[in-house]
């Protein structure tokens, strides 16, 4: 029983840390420029599908790695010129309409070019395979090291923000836009940087986790709305809290699935105790943001003159 | 796409040639999903029965038009468009669709006014009591495929077996039907959220429980990332079979993953029959992919109407003489024999298949034997029709 | 502010309406009933958002749950022989009003986006419930065996009868909004949304009238459910999907907001332009999303706003 409870700590925190790289960009994005993108899904998707097309055409994981990073960074460019600058000054109603347009447009159009059926991407063989971990129970390696980039490029996200010139200005746009505005900085590139910065930890969160998950015009969808709660039990605009609340709604998710059921046979009949586990597995991440959001209106680390 | 188009193309023309000495026009809806990440079983569908159609030209010696719809996988969205292919389009037949839960919310507003035949979904509840006279599967019934695992694990004498599926109708029937014909003990029954993506947890419960064998139910995608993460796991020491999971719509993505891995079947692209050699060598040279059992269903479901049609002598009027041609099943299928029971399910062979690499470096399953032959499912008793 | 040019407009939409069935029977169509029906049902539920998003500056995210409470209460209903259309309804506002109760008064406790996710988390909630209640069909839902009955009648059998039910509701849904939202009551909700601080200092506690106005809206989405599950004939978990209550503000944003008949016309647009775009292609959704964000960059005010830059929409200022 501990052996299995270690292993789904460990796919929980896998499981985080991929919600976290999809949630940091998104609540840079949305404390930043307070602008809500329902779009963000699409781009891990996007991510995922030109990392299984770059991989296919260079015929390796690592080449289509290297070339997917700079694609999505690309196509975050080329949305953000096209729509996303026309939308920062509009209201929340508005940003939510288009961008749920950009959801249809962009799932429709990746089934148009890639076709419904799920792509795959292969495995580098360095990271393939399991090994062995307490007793009988093995753990494969490229969780492991999706993990490890999680973690790393959470370690890489700190660094910049607490410590260089462009970091300091996200902050300081996160707290008073209009100050960083007066102050002679360029917003507009500012906005244009965190967005596209954004975009491509999306896509790299979808390209590193395309030979897991098969890469389907559906992923985006999934993962939205699992990424707006971890920003708002986090805090919006809050990278830290974007982080803990990942990982919280990554092991809450996973470990509440394995053994609320096995709780709950502790205090009812196993016919009963089976039926409202399956009742209460999938309600669990929305129960916890309810009660955080019922404790503390902003979030775990939330400002609380959030609008 | 463009396939699609020049078909629709050339039905408009010869539904525009004046010539034609028939006035009636076939019309038949095909009602699969064909949007959100199961779509492409419902392309294989669609796929097929458009083969069966281009190749006949006049569906049963009439003019034919057909009406691809997307039932989108939501019951009631499918439910809407059910009707309006039988109030405004007037179809007299209607193939689908993939899921059983789209059966469910399809069967009333068609059967009343059209035949549905469905190239797929086989619930229980339509197999029954609840049997309907405008209803024919020509697929098999939903509980039959594990019963085919089970009768293998059985063979094989295991002992315990660790079972999943998606938790909705098909995968509650599929864990039943299972259960019903394994004689070992059930380690544990898994029912999973449908459309579900990550495994770790399922099988970190296996790897923990280290059951004999596992059985999986788990259609499309999630059939797809299952087997894949079954492998990074390290399990494929505990034999997996499946039901749905590891075909041609899958293989594509799992590749080298499912190699080897086995599943039930009641058709394949290399059984042996002429009908079906020529089928897939079509299917493949005009789609450029491998059938898979969706597919067939969709092909088969087209020549079963092709032959009613043509036995009532195109009076697509009366449905009495309709429905008995339709029972007589009287066409050759890919499957080779082909018979319809009391309650308008299938009568027909089942096989173990197991996943392969072909020479041309697609993938496929491919006959290992047969399981089961002649076997019908055990609700036709209950069926007054 | 006139209100009488929009008195005008909400009126040529329901008289425009109720020539549909006239018109698709010579039309020989009789089909367009039942997409007009369609049509109504969701203007009734897209009136009821208007009151909490578009008075009230609550943006909820999960406003499509209440819209399936009203479906369940059907099938639910119709299991213990409840089976008028009337009690039905009653049943389902009580369970929405229930529902709304709890859930509203911990709700409004946060404001902007957070507000939008906890009633987003809430329907998701009630989501995962029905689709893991197995006597009810769990995911798949039910098939209803007959549309509800109306005062001991089968009368709504009838497309055009039930089509013509459908208008009645929506039309006593405007009036008692209209009234609504002109009275007092609608005052102070425009009040705080306007300026919250300001409606505090003049005596009025917002919390209240915005709880009793997400109550309302609750209510008057589980008759549209009702409706809805009678005009589908089936009832599934589908209708409380998070992409549900956002196809809601789609439809309540693309009519322009904070009007009713901003609400309707978006709904019957919507529902209309989906059918339109779904017969021409299997890929309607690319022209569907791209004609969104057309809208959203040219058109600030949503259609409305654009009809009335051309001259011919409603003018009211």
């Amino acid at each position: 029983m501990f052996n299995l409870f270690v292993l789904q700590l460990l796919n929980g925190a896998q499981f985080g840390i991929l919600l976290f790289l999809v949630a940091a960009g998104l609540t840079l994005v949305f404390g930043i420029m307070d602008f809500i993108n329902l779009a963000h899904g699409v781009l891990y998707m996007v991510g995922a599908y030109l990392m299984a097309m770059l991989s296919a055409l260079t015929g390796s994981f690592w080449g289509g790695l290297l070339l997917a990073l700079p694609a999505t960074l690309v196509f975050g460019l080329v949305l953000e010129f096209l729509v996303f600058r026309r939308l920062y000054d509009r209201s929340h109603l508005d940003q939510v309409l288009a961008t749920f347009g950009l959801v249809m447009i962009l799932s429709e159009g990746v089934k148009i070019i890639w076709g419904a059926a799920p792509l795959s991407v292969s495995m580098p063989d360095v990271l393939s395979g399991s090994i062995p971990l307490l007793g009988p129970l093995r753990y494969p390696v490229y969780r492991l090291a999706v993990i490890a980039a999680g973690l790393a490029s959470a370690v890489g996200l700190w660094a910049l923000i607490n410590h260089t010139r462009a970091g300091m200005l996200l902050r300081a746009g996160a707290s008073n836009r209009a100050m960083v505005s007066a102050l002679g900085v360029d917003i507009s590139r500012l906005f244009m940087l965190v967005f596209a910065f954004g975009a491509m930890l999306a896509g790299f969160a979808g390209a590193i986790v395309a030979p897991i998950l098969s890469v389907d015009p559906g992923m985006g969808e999934s993962i939205l709305i699992l990424t707006f709660v971890v920003i708002v039990i986090g805090g919006v605009g809050s990278i830290r809290g974007a982080f803990l609340a990942a990982l919280l709604v990554g092991v809450v998710d996973t470990v509440g699935r394995t053994f609320g059921p096995i709780l709950l046979r502790m205090v009812m009949e196993p016919a009963a105790a089976a039926q409202l586990g399956r009742t209460l597995a999938p309600m669990l991440v929305y129960l916890l943001m309810a009660a955080v959001l019922f404790y503390s209106p902003t979030g775990l680390f939330g400002r609380k003159a959030a609008r | 796409m463009t396939r699609n188009l020049t078909l629709a193309a050339a039905l408009m023309l010869t539904a525009a040639a004046p010539a034609l000495a028939q006035d009636t026009t076939l019309k038949i809806g095909v009602l699969v999903t064909l949007s959100g990440p199961p779509a492409v079983l419902g392309e294989h569908a669609r796929d097929g029965a458009l083969l069966a159609v281009e190749e006949l030209g006049m569906v049963g010696g009439l003019k034919t038009e057909v009406f691809v719809v997307d039932a989108e996988g939501k019951p009631d969205v499918a439910a809407q468009k059910a009707r309006e292919l039988v109030e405004r389009d007037d179809v007299d037949f209607v193939v689908g669709p993939i899921f059983s839960n789209v059966l469910n919310a399809i069967a009333g507003p068609i059967t009343e006014e059209a035949f549905l035949v469905s190239p797929n979904a086989g619930p229980s509840s339509f197999a029954g009591e609840g049997c309907n006279p405008n209803l024919f599967v020509v697929s098999y019934q939903n509980d039959q495929m594990p019963t085919v695992l089970a009768e293998q694990m059985n063979k094989d004498g295991v002992g315990s077996a660790f079972i999943l599926a998606p938790n909705y109708q098909a995968g509650k029937d599929s864990l039943n039907g299972f259960k019903t014909v394994f004689k070992g003990d059930v380690a544990s029954e898994l029912y999973v959220p449908l459309g579900q993506l990550d495994y770790s947890a399922e099988l970190a419960q296996i790897a923990a429980m280290q059951p004999e064998a596992v059985y999986a139910f788990l259609p499309g995608g999630m059939g797809v990332n299952f087997v894949k993460q079954y492998e990074q796991a390290g399990l494929k020491t505990i034999p997996l079979l499946t039901a749905f999971t590891v075909d041609e719509t899958t293989l594509p993505a799992e590749q080298d993953a499912a190699v080897g891995m086995l599943s039930g079947t009641n058709w394949a692209p290399d059984l042996d029959n002429a009908a079906n050699t020529a089928f897939v060598s079509s299917f493949e040279a005009a789609y450029g992919y491998v059938p898979a059992l969706y597919a067939a269903g969709g092909y088969d479901a087209i020549k079963l109407i092709d032959s009613a049609v043509k036995a009532t002598g195109g009076d697509l009027a009366d449905k009495d003489a309709l429905r008995s041609a339709l029972m007589a099943a009287d066409f050759t299928s890919v499957r080779g024999k082909f018979s319809f029971s009391a309650n308008h399910f299938p009568v027909q062979d089942f096989y173990l298949a197991k996943a392969i690499k072909r020479e041309d470096g697609k993938y496929a399953t491919s006959i290992v034997e047969t399981v089961f032959s002649n076997y019908a499912d055990a609700y036709v008793d209950q069926c007054k029709m | 502010m006139n209100l009488r040019p929009r008195l005008i407009a909400a009126l040529a939409i329901f008289v425009g309406m109720a020539l549909v069935p006239p018109v698709a029977a010579a039309l020989g169509d009789p089909f367009l009933t039942v997409i007009a029906s369609r049509m109504l049902v969701f203007a009734i539920a897209a009136l009821s958002l208007d009151l909490i998003l578009g008075y009230g500056a609550m943006v909820s995210f999960g406003h499509a749950a209440y819209v399936g409470v009203g479906a369940y209460a059907v099938a639910i209903g119709a299991r213990f022989g409840v089976t008028d259309l009337l009690a039905q309804m009653a049943l389902g506002a009580l369970m929405s009003a229930a529902f709304a109760l709890v859930t509203g008064a911990i709700s409004l406790r946060t404001r902007g986006v957070y507000f939008i996710m906890i009633t987003l988390a809430f329907a998701q909630m009630a989501f995962f419930f029905f689709v893991s209640q197995s006597s009810l069909g769990g995911d798949d839902g039910v098939a209803l065996t007959a549309r509800s009955t109306l005062l001991s009648t089968d009368v709504l059998e009838s497309d055009i009868a039930f089509f013509y039910t459908i208008l009645a509701v929506l039309v006593l849904c405007y009036g008692g909004l209209y009234r609504l939202t002109n009275a007092r009551f609608g005052r102070v909700l425009t009040g705080t949304r306007e300026n919250p601080l300001r409606m505090q200092a003049i005596g009025y506690r917002p919390f209240p009238y915005q709880l009793t106005a997400y109550v309302i809206a609750a209510c008057i989405a589980s008759v549209a459910g009702v409706l809805l599950a009678n005009q589908t004939e089936y009832v599934s978990p589908a209708y409380m999907a998070w992409s549900r209550s956002g196809e809601l503000i789609v439809m309540l944003v693309l009519g322009g907001i904070g009007t009713l008949t901003g609400a309707m016309a978006g709904a019957l647009i919507t529902v209309g332009l989906e059918h339109t775009f779904a017969a021409w292609s299997e890929h309607w959704r690319l022209g569907f999303g791209l004609l969104l964000v057309l809208v959203v960059l040219f058109s600030p005010d949503g259609i409305t706003g654009l009809l009335k830059r051309l001259g011919v929409g409603p003018r009211h200022d």
